[in-house]
């Protein structure tokens, strides 16, 4: 793309301006989004090369990829906002794969009429969660759709990490015996969401808990606890991830309601709505599987890390041919922690 | 949570059970229909029947709103959605309820109908008044409970002049059905369904009070326990109808003498029936025909009435046959009884409507008990 020469374009007026077609048209007005927004938050070398695409070094060791798009409605909402939502959700996802996440790169769809005010505040939004976890975003696309086409904006984001040799962490591998970690408080994020929804105006003080987990599962590898499963739990919540884990692995499982962390205002705003914490996503939290001797080793490694200080054991594998997930309840009895049915919360990330 | 909490304790609960397991006597068996669909989704969240001896069982009765609701009435307010073109609101487990030509009204919401789900009737009314170009149409479906909100609506729409808010009246009365059950053949002539005693609803004596029951408990010779939709208040109501099958009585108790009075709540009950008149009769799922068992809105209100606004009639569907909701919503049949539970009738697919909402019996027992039909699960 040529350069845009100073002087000739007004600078984008990101007080009262509003996204239009030409924003997306491949012309003069989104170079200037591009350059006056785009680059100069996320700015890096990589992007700076201005480029289609962002070359980088050879990587060390095996590559992991993933993406994960996001149509997260409120954009803003208590904790977070799409833009480090957007950052945070593939760090995730690269995290529990055990792996350092390294590159990001970002797609926007903006719908006409979009404010650049706002867009200025994800961006940069995104730029900090960028910043804070040393992942920078090294390349990206825009495109604009017409009025009533889009929500705003929705964001897709891909990334890049390396895995080291003799780090493998997935679905298929709990074995019965082995202890479930969840942590912190469950159900956080998905119920910031569903407060903020119009049509529900409760002012509950609940803050989303997103967050880019890497960090954690640094000090988790750290311990030197066996870890067989990494996963964070986000739509579908706790219990959905559980059943997938059970489902792959090939056991059941068995949680203890008392043990599980739930924020009282979350617990009260899930009652009051007929939801289960259990499946209300996250977006800061994993799940841990981890051999039964190393488990209070892995506790105490992650409740020293400021994202796991409210990390809990909430349950063991065992075998079951059934693969069902089941919980002892606070009440005394016993019931099955099914997979999620439906759609609980459309739009939650 | 404060003053939940305390309604789910488990020391309490432990204490409870050995009360009942004392109480009931080991030489006869103890069959309790609880009326409620809160009532099945409490015993089987909380695991309450693990807490119970091997000769008490709990049988699951036709209150769940949406279950009972039939076919040809989920047809109306989608051919209202896809062909009227309204908007059509209403609360969420009624969007999944199977319906003719396998359409759901979330599939209909998928094929450009405008489908809302609301969490009251109140923003319903709000979508129309923010909305003065589209016709906004109220699925309003449920028990007494329901009712008065949906009472209120009407009136409210009518303070502000709304020409484009109505309601299509599904509501039911829970007496009815009771007494339904009471008459069918299963209880009365072949005793193929055991009843000893009921659990009576919570939520709705808040509005009709317990003294509706007096007629079952006395012509029938029916304990009704009325107990709220905590676990314990189930188990206490357990405790307490084993006590009165013990001592030969059938009166009407009330444990969840918090919430519920013998008269109920006056105002909304005028409320109702100044906007609501009884149907001749009207068809459930499961029960049938039952006469006088259903409410429509009242001449003076028919502007609001969206079966007169949009001259739509109610055709009958039959359920599928394979499908056991009929037998299981009469407590006939338990959900596990069924050829298709659990394997073409799932949450995700279901053909009956006892398998859509958390209150049904075969979604209770599929999500939280189905661990119980398989042998060799470890405890």
């Amino acid at each position: 793309m040529s350069e845009v020469r100073k002087g000739y374009v007004r600078p984008l007026d990101l007080k009262h301006g509003r996204v239009d077609m030409t924003h997306g048209s491949g012309g003069r007005a989104m170079a200037q989004l591009i350059e006056e927004l785009f680059a100069r938050h996320l700015g890096n070398d990589y992007l700076a090369q201005g480029n289609d695409g962002a070359v980088m070094p050879a990587l060390p060791g095996r590559l992991v990829m993933a993406t994960d798009a996001h149509v997260v409605s409120p954009l803003f909402f208590p904790g977070g906002d799409i833009g480090c939502l957007s950052v945070h959700g593939t760090i995730n996802d690269l995290a529990v794969m055990g792996a350092t996440p390294l590159y990001l790169a970002a797609s926007f769809i903006l719908e006409e009429g979009f404010a650049l005010a706002d867009l200025a505040r994800i961006v940069e939004s995104m730029a900090a969660a960028a910043r804070d976890a040393g992942v920078p975003v090294v390349t990206g696309d825009t495109k604009v759709v017409e009025q009533g086409k889009g929500d705003g904006v929705f964001i897709t984001t891909t990334g890049v990490g390396v895995v080291r040799d003799g780090e493998d962490f997935s679905g298929d591998r709990a074995r019965p015996g082995d202890r479930i970690i969840v942590s912190g408080s469950i159900g956080d994020h998905g119920m910031a969401i569903m407060a903020q929804r119009e049509s529900l105006g409760f002012a509950a003080p609940i803050e989303s808990d997103t967050a880019a987990l890497h960090g954690l599962v640094a000090a988790m590898r750290g311990s030197g606890a066996r870890i067989r499963v990494l996963r964070d739990p986000t739509r579908g919540g706790v219990a959905t991830t559980l059943n997938e884990i059970a489902r792959q692995s090939g056991v059941g499982m068995m949680l203890q309601e008392r043990e599980l962390p739930v924020n009282p205002e979350v617990a009260a705003a899930c009652e009051f709505l007929g939801l289960d914490p259990l499946y209300v996503a996250n977006e800061g939290k994993l799940l841990a599987i981890v051999a039964p001797d190393d488990a209070e080793a892995l506790l105490a490694a992650m409740r020293a890390h400021p994202l796991g200080r409210r990390a809990a054991i909430i349950g063991s594998v065992h075998e079951d041919p059934q693969h069902f997930v089941q919980m002892t309840t606070g009440f005394g009895g016993r019931r099955i922690v099914d997979w999620l049915t439906g759609e609980q919360l459309p739009r939650i990330c | 949570m404060k003053y939940i909490d305390e309604f789910r304790d488990g020391e309490l609960a432990r204490g409870l059970s050995a009360a009942i397991r004392q109480a009931a006597d080991p030489a006869r068996r103890y069959h309790f229909m609880e009326f409620c669909g809160g009532h099945t989704h409490a015993i089987s969240r909380y695991g309450v029947t693990d807490l119970l001896p091997d000769n008490v069982r709990m049988i699951h009765g036709p209150g769940c709103p949406v279950c009972v609701l039939p076919i040809g009435r989920v047809d109306m307010a989608i051919r209202l959605a896809l062909e009227a073109g309204v908007t059509l609101c209403t609360y969420g487990d009624t969007l999944r309820v199977p319906a003719s030509d396998g359409l759901t009204l979330f599939k209909a919401k998928a094929r450009g109908g405008d489908v809302r789900m609301v969490y009251s009737s109140a923003d319903a009314v709000a979508l129309a008044q923010k909305h003065p170009e589209k016709q906004v149409v109220f699925f309003a479906i449920g028990f007494e409970t329901t009712t008065p909100p949906t009472a209120v609506a009407i009136r409210q729409a009518q303070a502000l002049g709304l020409k484009n808010f109505s309601v299509l009246c599904c509501h039911v009365l829970t007496p009815s059905a009771i007494s339904n059950i009471l008459e069918s053949p299963e209880v009365r002539q072949y005793g193929t369904v055991p009843l000893d005693g009921f659990i009576g609803p919570a939520h709705v004596s808040t509005i009709i009070g317990s003294q509706p029951y007096e007629f079952f408990a006395e012509e029938y010779r029916k304990p009704v326990v009325i107990a709220g939709f905590e676990p314990l208040d189930v188990m206490q109501a357990i405790l307490m109808l084993i006590q009165q099958v013990n001592s030969g009585r059938a009166v009407v108790e009330n444990e969840f003498s918090r919430a519920v009075t013998r008269d109920g709540n006056r105002k909304a009950q005028n409320l109702v029936a100044e906007v609501f008149e009884l149907r001749r009769q009207f068809e459930w799922r499961g029960l049938g025909v039952v006469p006088y068992s259903g409410l429509r809105i009242r001449k003076e209100y028919a502007v609001f009435d969206a079966e007169r606004r949009f001259a739509i009639d109610y055709r009958s569907v039959p359920d599928n046959k394979a499908c056991e909701c009929g037998a299981i919503l009469r407590g006939v049949k338990r959900p596990q009884d069924c050829k298709i539970f659990g394997t073409v009738c799932t949450p995700e697919n279901p053909v009956g409507s006892c398998m859509v909402s958390s209150e049904g019996a075969c979604a209770a027992h599929y999500t939280y008990g189905r661990y119980k039909d398989s042998a060799g699960v470890p405890a």
